[in-house]
């Protein structure tokens, strides 16, 4: 659990984070949103001590970390950077092992937690291990740059835009990426963005920041629903709030289900339980259908949503 | 294998030509028929070249380690305020020329090698001074923000991170003093010191073309011997 307490951070006579309270609880994912020189990154920084408070104070498991050794706090604490970072001197499995080289884990412990990472990021070893980052496509090395963030295992994952210099098809790949792993490690994440749809997508905790301060802090359908100023009503755009909306809400709440599943009728337009209300929408306008067939897991036709249900999600 | 083949063919001509200078007496009687000596002998080349080669050794260690050691300083949080005054100085101070220096260090060291190596040492550092500056200037900041905020300390972050990525750029810059330090070794000849400048003077004060086109040649030489050397030794890409 990672808390802050009356945070503040000037740089000279410019406030840069403005008296934030913040608490974000084990296994939560927080993306901090909001334009450039809102504040978002400098708040990151100050977490993993990069940057020293002005006032307040922050707590990582009910520990003041300004009294814990910044370099033991960083060691649990995975850090991904915009750039990447990765050293272009060492190869993909020696930057991966940076953290567990530097904890002191044996030989053999790292190589297999070089390959085990490697694997989980769909980078294949026997080809990707000995590659240097120069030899990597932006997506490949972002990876990387994840691999050796989770490397050590540790609690916390700090992340600072870091999707954010990747085209777009790469950054969504990235992105499911992300959710898939955190399905499976739940970490505690925090991350960065200006990319609002990237928040909401990712995170299951949003704190809209302008001008140094939080202006909003909560779900992500919250705050398409609630939004609390008319300066998060504007990041969340008017126009596109109720497909927003749509999409972060999957299929399978709103369908009506059969009784039992039943074998797929060839030829009828069908969506997936786990896609979102925003695609089966899509299909519905592309086919001109005011209803499709929901298809679950295994392949069975588990229920139809029509799309009178669909106009109703924000009721 | 072949990388070495350029820097020991330099090496074995240079040698041998110190030893068997005297078989090229018909081409320095083309050059010098007054009936002068023609092949400097005052003291055996071999030694000369030695002890040439011993002032830039010398100096380029002590070059060497006083300039990384500034340039690492001044790039730290504690020496940052010197930065611009240490890297004004390592631009203007190539324009010195390394005569003035050694003309200064005399009155203050005396004759012999002491003046020369004053002169080399100030002068050769300047190139690696600068090299090193550009080195570690230019290296991302996101790499040394990700390996400090995955917790490296200070000195890790330079010795694993920082000095290997700027290591090119210092040894260019090693490289460049060394090559202009073999010419400048030269000049010490002028104040007491024994280098291989000691023909050029002898023939320059005699009138004797031969023994200045001696002395140039086994200077020029020995610059292209160390050049290829450091050539060699270069890392290659990856």
């Amino acid at each position: 659990m990672i808390e802050l307490r009356n945070v503040t951070r000037h740089f000279g006579k410019t406030i840069a984070v403005d008296n934030i309270n913040l608490t974000i609880r084990s296994g939560e994912v927080c993306a901090l949103v909001g334009s450039s020189g809102c504040g978002k990154s400098t708040t990151l920084r100050m977490i993993n001590r990069l940057l020293p408070l002005s006032s307040g104070e922050i707590l990582v498991d009910n520990k003041d970390i300004q009294y814990m050794d910044a370099r033991a706090l960083r060691l649990n604490m995975g850090y991904v950077i915009q750039g990447t970072g990765l050293f272009p001197h060492w190869s993909v499995a020696r930057n991966i092992a940076m953290v567990p080289r530097l904890l002191n884990w044996d030989k053999a412990a790292i190589s297999q937690r070089v390959d085990e990472l490697l694997n989980l990021l769909g980078l294949e070893p026997n080809i990707y291990a000995n590659k240097y980052p120069h030899q990597l496509s932006g997506g490949e090395a972002q990876r990387v740059g994840v691999a050796r963030a989770l490397a050590a295992d540790p609690k916390i994952l700090l992340m600072d835009e870091p999707f954010g210099a990747l085209d777009a098809i790469t950054r969504e790949a990235l992105q499911m990426e992300v959710l898939r792993i955190q399905k499976q490690v739940r970490k505690t994440i925090v991350f960065v963005t200006h990319d609002i749809d990237e928040a909401l997508r990712l995170a299951t905790r949003v704190a809209v920041m302008d001008q140094g301060r939080i202006i909003q802090y909560d779900t992500p359908v919250n705050i398409l629903r609630y939004p609390a100023s008319e300066f998060v009503e504007q990041l969340i755009g008017w126009q596109d709030r109720g497909l927003r909306l749509l999409a972060l809400q999957p299929v399978h709440k709103l369908m009506v289900s059969h009784q039992t599943p039943r074998p797929t009728t060839p030829g009828v337009i069908a969506v997936q339980e786990s896609d979102s209300l925003r695609t089966a929408l899509s299909l519905m306008i592309w086919h001109n259908q005011p209803q499709l067939a929901v298809i679950n897991a295994t392949g069975e036709e588990s229920g139809i949503l029509t799309h009178s249900q669909i106009l109703k999600v924000s009721i | 294998m072949q990388r070495w083949l350029t820097p020991c063919v330099l090496i074995s001509l240079l040698l041998a030509l110190c030893v068997y200078m005297p078989i090229l007496k018909p081409a320095f009687q083309w050059i010098q028929s007054d009936g002068q000596a023609l092949v400097y002998e005052r003291s055996s080349l071999l030694a000369l070249l030695k002890n040439h080669m011993l002032l830039v050794l010398a100096s380029a260690l002590i070059g060497t380690v006083v300039a990384v050691s500034a340039g690492i300083f001044v790039t730290r949080p504690s020496g940052r305020d010197f930065l611009p005054l240490v890297s004004q100085i390592a631009s203007i101070g190539q324009t010195v020329p390394p005569v003035a220096v050694m003309a200064l260090a005399v009155p203050a060291v005396g004759f012999g090698e002491a003046p020369i190596l004053v002169a080399l040492i100030l002068y050769g550092l300047l190139p690696i001074l600068r090299n090193t500056l550009t080195g570690l200037e230019n290296i991302d900041e996101s790499v040394r923000e990700a390996a400090k905020g995955m917790g490296m300390s200070a000195s890790q972050v330079l010795i694993q991170i920082e000095l290997p990525l700027a290591f090119r750029v210092i040894i260019a810059g090693i490289r460049t003093s060394v090559t202009i330090n073999i010419a400048t070794a030269a000049i010490g000849s002028t104040v007491g010191a024994r280098t291989l400048g000691d023909p050029v003077i002898a023939g320059l004060v005699n009138g004797n073309t031969a023994y200045v086109v001696q002395g140039a040649l086994l200077i020029g030489l020995l610059a292209l011997t160390t050049d290829s050397l450091f050539e060699a030794l270069e890392p290659g890409p990856r």
